[in-house]
């Protein structure tokens, strides 16, 4: 038992924070958000030379071949500066292909991945509303050894960017009919619509499949593997966005904390009184116990798998009410300059709500928790 | 970050198992002579200050273990570990932090065997919350302090043997009022002292108001330094912020729950069909899991070596949001029967002091905003 971060663990943010302080602070990520692609390629490609895209990917394949704990380091990180970049969506479409892909497909893939040639993404749901494989409907046809995708994903995260997408389909309609397969972002037939989105830090687009072909060399996993896989990766995505929001909750406790200071009213600093003291403190207590949950989780993902459902279910479940609540009492304890443009602020309240329904909200996580509980 | 037993830890948690399968008396509340021989077979065991070094006569266990003890305990739901609860969470580690070996000597033994009962005189009648004002005095002749004053909401002061005390020896009373409070030992067979008891709304005498008139006390039953005592009171005050806010007791109320909503009807359906309730549940177990884990943080820091820290009011307000919503969830859940006498009920009274008891919900608040944040102070 030891609830600490071992000394590489501490380097490994510095490092991540320095970078980010230097390469992509506020004025830059304001600056990045209202250009097309809405990202820097070249911050971009520093991840990748610093290692930092392949936290995860076993060494073999070109990464690093760390675990979630160190993982969740760096997401504290890019959530505190809303660093805009496809880093989650690309992390997960390369922990699938780990996962369940064959070794001549991580060969393929993963090397390029780590290496920042190549962006990935998730189109896996076809339902905003259900995070399970029950949210999966796009159903392929089958035309020799090749299967035929004709629908729509909605809210695909980085749709946009990607390179690469994992797409989950039915084959029939069993759940072990499910598959999962890498498409080409340039694909014939394959069309992203953006959608405007509220945190413009992160992108959403609608994915349309007209008569898209998926080769049998591009399915991931054997028959009956997909409906787990994608299970598994809802969790690690579940965990990587409570990461994000841990750093972003506590950059907007420390704004709000030092307008607290030095705000005068009454002839005094605002954070001297109650009313606004001690709903700050109510911030602290949330953030700290949240910390508890999600480094739990990022540790069962690691070394525990059987544990990870209800843990990373009880870390969102708790997150996405409590970052929400911080987001709002935040922005209300800044007064009338909350409401602004000009105050950073205002970016953390729109990340909350960013985060709120990703990979289920505190309603589909809570009733996960009492499923899993026998309740 | 690694959340896993060792095997040793693991093999410990089997033995606990074990003892408490042999020596469950039945019931979490004994009668006091089941209860004596449940306090024996402890103190057999060294479980009764289990994580005391030895030096000391302690169990010389690990926090560690200390934690799997209690969990088990109370997964079992075994009565508590010793009846001298005060005793044993605070004023045992302050004795050893701060006792002179004397003083160790004299108290420590019979803390450890089950013979001890300590109370704690903090509050007085104008100086509550704002503890660090406190006038009752203490002021010294020859050999002896003299103690005059007054402490209230002094639970178990009619039964307890001795007084872990704050005083003032200063007499100037400047702003910075916490420089003369001194920590006094006290038997509470003392001439001069003069206990009533005070009646709690759930209508039990546990509390009382002490009044010390000419209490004389010798100069070696003061704890730490003359003008310490702030110092002790507050290593002391996260022992006992720490001690209430364990999760182990949450996880069995929830149990309890759970069982209480599987056989309840809500709008003429199984109460547990219902979102809401579910959810609410479901959050409480979350919330029970962060504070477990928050322990688990706060052990992980003592095994460095640091002692309990302004980190265990988190745990004491997350404690004290739980608590009441629970309470308030169940007796929903009984419709009319709420209305009645019973455990939930009784439940949802105490929460109205134990949120007290070490330092107010908005008195926690205070402290994080202003030691953890540098917010000023009011």
């Amino acid at each position: 038992m030891n609830f600490g971060f071992s000394e590489e663990q501490e380097l490994l943010r510095q490092q991540v924070r320095k970078l980010l302080d230097e390469q992509c602070p506020m004025n830059e990520v304001r600056r990045l958000i209202e250009t097309p692609e809405g990202y820097s390629r070249e911050l971009w490609k520093q991840l990748a030379e610093l290692g930092f895209l392949g936290l995860l990917i076993p060494e073999e394949y070109g990464g690093a071949g760390l675990g979630w704990v160190d993982q969740v380091v760096m997401f504290e990180e890019t959530g505190r500066t809303l660093f805009p970049s496809p880093l989650i969506s690309t992390l997960l479409a390369a922990s699938v292909i780990g996962d369940i892909g064959s070794e001549e497909q991580r060969r393929r893939w993963l090397p390029v991945i780590a290496d920042g040639s190549r962006i990935g993404s998730l189109a896996l749901l076809d339902q905003a509303d259900v995070w399970s494989t029950e949210g999966v409907r796009l159903t392929a046809r089958r035309r020799g050894d090749t299967f035929v995708l004709d629908g729509e994903k909605p809210f695909v995260v980085d749709a946009n960017r990607a390179d690469l997408l994992v797409v989950a389909f039915r084959t029939g309609g069993d759940d072990a009919d499910l598959a999962l397969a890498v498409v080409d972002g340039d694909v014939p037939g394959l069309e992203v619509t953006p959608v405007p989105t509220l945190d413009r830090t992160k992108c959403l687009g609608t994915v349309r499949f007209d008569d898209v072909q998926v080769a049998a060399q591009d399915v991931l996993g054997a028959p009956a593997t997909a409906g787990p896989a994608i299970s598994r990766v809802l969790d690690r995505g579940a965990a990587a966005v409570c990461a994000e929001m841990i750093g972003a909750a506590e950059a907007a406790l420390a704004s709000t904390v030092s307008y607290a200071k030095d705000r005068i009213q009454f002839g005094s600093p605002i954070g001297r009184f109650q009313g606004v003291k001690h709903p700050l403190a109510e911030m602290y207590t949330d953030i700290e116990s949240f910390k508890s949950l999600v480094y739990y989780a990022a540790w069962a993902l690691d070394r525990a798998p059987a544990r990870v459902p209800l843990a990373v279910s009880e870390a969102k479940a708790f997150g996405s009410l409590a970052f929400s609540r911080i987001g709002i009492d935040g922005v209300q304890l800044h007064g009338a300059v909350g409401y602004t443009e000009e105050y950073d602020i205002q970016l953390y309240l729109k990340r909350s709500k960013w985060a709120r329904p990703m990979f289920g909200d505190e309603d589909h996580h809570h009733d996960r928790i009492a499923s899993l509980g026998g309740y | 970050m690694d959340f896993d037993f060792t095997p040793e830890e693991e093999a410990f948690r089997d033995e606990v198992r074990r003892f408490v399968a042999e020596n469950h008396p039945g019931t979490e509340t004994p009668d006091p002579g089941a209860m004596k021989k449940w306090c024996e077979k402890l103190v057999e065991r060294r479980w009764i200050g289990f994580s005391w070094p030895t030096e000391v006569g302690g169990g010389g266990g690990t926090v560690l273990q200390q934690f799997i003890l209690k969990e088990e305990m109370s997964a079992a739901r075994a009565p508590s570990l010793g009846f001298d609860f005060m005793g044993l969470t605070w004023v045992g580690p302050a004795l050893i932090r701060w006792g002179t070996d004397q003083q160790k000597r004299r108290f420590l033994p019979d803390l450890l065997n089950a013979r001890s009962l300590w109370c704690t005189g903090y509050s007085e009648p104008d100086h509550g919350s704002d503890l660090g004002s406190l006038q009752c005095r203490a002021v010294r002749e020859g050999d002896e302090y003299v103690v005059n004053g007054q402490k209230i909401w002094t639970t178990l002061a009619h039964r307890a043997k001795w007084i872990f005390m704050l005083v003032r020896c200063d007499t100037d009373s400047s702003p910075s009022k916490v420089r003369g409070i001194t920590c006094l030992l006290i038997p509470m067979d003392s001439p001069g002292i003069e206990v009533q008891p005070i009646v709690s709304l759930t209508g039990v005498h546990s509390f009382n108001q002490v009044f010390f008139k000419d209490v004389k006390v010798p100069v070696g039953n003061r704890l730490g330094e003359e003008g310490q005592g702030w110092r002790v009171v507050m290593g002391a005050l996260a022992h006992e912020r720490s001690g209430i806010s364990e999760a182990t007791e949450k996880v069995r109320h929830l149990e309890d729950l759970i069982e209480l909503a599987r056989g309840s009807r809500k709008n003429g359906r199984p109460a547990l069909e219902d979102a809401s309730v579910r959810r609410k549940l479901a959050s409480f177990q979350a919330r029970i899991s962060a504070m477990r884990l928050n322990g688990v943080r706060h052990l992980t820091r003592q095994l460095r070596g640091e002692a309990p820290s302004t980190e265990t009011s988190i745990n004491k307000l997350l404690r004290g949001s739980i608590e009441i919503e629970m309470s308030e969830l169940a007796l929903g859940l009984q419709g009319s029967e709420g209305q009645c006498e019973g455990d939930w009920q009784a439940r949802s009274l105490n929460f109205h002091g134990t949120v007290i008891g070490g330092g107010s919900p908005n008195i926690q608040r205070n402290i994080i905003a202003e030691r953890i944040l540098g917010l000023p102070k009011d």
